[in-house]
């Protein structure tokens, strides 16, 4: 491996369910400031493929690296440099906003100067911190889980369906935190059936079943 | 070194989190010991209130309430995480999954085991155990209980994924349970009897050092495999 690879590679991977093949020998490389949008039908892979890359499922074939070191690998720094949302948002209904950030930070060890109180701001919880998540709506529970990206110093985020249940006006505001993400020398790898947009870094667009990059803009 | 601090406050923050959850649904936790209490309670009732029989089986019948209840209570351990997502987030943890994974073990042993350490006495004295009986027993569920508990995330954290793990856990589970219950029982009965007891308590006591060592790690691959 050269010791330029800063951001994730991904190495001829294949994936199947059952007995059909989702994808085989996707390659690609993802750098600081860059996007990948995953798009797809339904069923073509873009969970598998998120999780894939999120180290949770193994690949069929092929591997995932992070700075030139697989993902696995007992001297990576993966873990610590990467926040996964997916479609289960991953807080306790039982356990307030406060307390479910709380936690979360706790689990990757972030140590951001931006307060639990603050993140629970920026994405409009104010006045919501000590309900229990479970009488929180849709959105609202969708947007505590989403405030772990104010809160986390994680270089790559990978985020499945992030905009479901979200008003137009938390759209716009993520989208913005993406912008300001990616102008800072983060990665982004986004799921979406929303159009996203965004004003910065260099964007890719992976449109599975192919496994050819696109280059947006 | 600050690493491994953040790991330490990353393992009491996940019992401080689970306990607090317990607390919240203490209604759930009440059903495995509401278990023990009505079995063993029933047993006079069913065979005979005669002192001599209820004291030679005493020891196995409290000791089989207590593994019951404890496989009953297994559930809890990790389906509430992996049906909210919160599991996933675990196993991405840069922490050491195994560590977190026995935080969890000892948060469920401290609501399910340590309760059914505390009712013993009181279930002893139903079945007319001497006081000797009594301590003994409470010491074997004080080795054993938490054997159950460790033993028990394998089998929960292999069987989470399946649609209806129930019975395939009780049949991974069981057999591993079955020693632990042997040197338990045996040991009440010989303290009954006057006799040193000291050999099943070494063994229980090298069974949960080997559970404690190995049965988080095993149970952090089961639920990786489990989640993927």
């Amino acid at each position: 491996m050269t010791d330029a690879a800063a951001g994730l590679q991904v190495k001829s991977i294949s994936c199947t369910r059952g007995y059909r093949d989702l994808f085989s020998d996707l390659e690609f490389e993802l750098n600081p400031g860059q996007v990948l949008r995953v798009e797809g039908k339904n069923g073509s892979g873009k969970t598998s493929l998120l999780r894939i890359m999120s180290g949770l499922a193994q690949p069929l074939v092929g591997e995932v690296s992070w700075q030139g070191r697989k993902i696995h690998h007992a001297e990576s720094s993966y873990f610590q440099d990467l926040l996964f949302i997916g479609h289960k948002a991953g807080i306790k209904f039982d356990l307030t906003p406060v307390e479910n950030l709380c936690m979360a930070k706790q689990l990757h060890g972030s140590k951001s100067e931006n307060g639990i109180e603050e993140a629970l701001y920026q994405v409009g919880l104010y006045g919501f911190e000590d309900i229990p998540c479970a009488r929180l709506s849709a959105g609202q529970k969708r947007r505590v889980a989403l405030a772990q990206l104010f809160l986390t110093r994680a270089k790559c985020w990978v985020l499945d369906e992030p905009y479901t249940s979200l008003d137009v006006a938390a759209v716009a505001m993520l989208e913005e935190l993406f912008t300001q993400h990616i102008n800072n020398g983060g990665m982004l790898v986004i799921t979406s059936h929303q159009p996203v947009t965004l004003q910065a870094g260099e964007q890719y667009r992976l449109v599975l079943p192919n496994t050819q990059l696109e280059q947006v803009i | 070194m600050t690493a491994n601090l953040s790991t330490t406050s990353a393992f009491f923050a996940l019992i401080k989190r689970d306990l607090m959850l317990s607390y919240r649904h203490r209604t759930e936790l009440l059903n495995p010991l509401l278990f023990f209490v009505i079995v063993v309670t029933l047993f006079p009732l069913g065979t005979t209130p005669e002192k001599a029989l209820l004291q030679t089986m005493a020891p196995g019948v409290i000791w089989v309430a207590a593994l019951l209840a404890a496989m009953l209570s297994l559930d809890t351990m990790f389906k509430a995480d992996y049906d909210d997502g919160t599991l996933e987030q675990m196993l991405l943890s840069p922490h050491s999954n195994a560590v977190l994974v026995l935080a969890k073990i000892i948060s469920h042993w401290l609501v399910t085991g340590v309760p059914i350490i505390l009712l013993a006495p009181l279930l002893g004295l139903f079945m007319f155990l001497p006081a000797q009986g009594i301590t003994t027993l409470m010491l074997t569920l004080l080795l054993g209980t938490p054997i159950l508990s460790l033993i028990g995330a394998i089998g929960m954290g292999l069987t989470l994924g399946l649609n209806r793990g129930g019975m395939l856990l009780s049949l991974l589970v069981l057999p591993l349970y079955i020693p632990v219950l042997i040197f338990s029982a045996n040991a009440v009965d010989a303290s009954l009897a006057g006799l040193a007891i000291k050999g099943q308590i070494y063994f229980l006591a090298a069974l949960l050092v080997l559970s404690i060592t190995l049965a988080p790690v095993a149970t952090a691959t089961a639920l990786k495999i489990s989640a993927e």
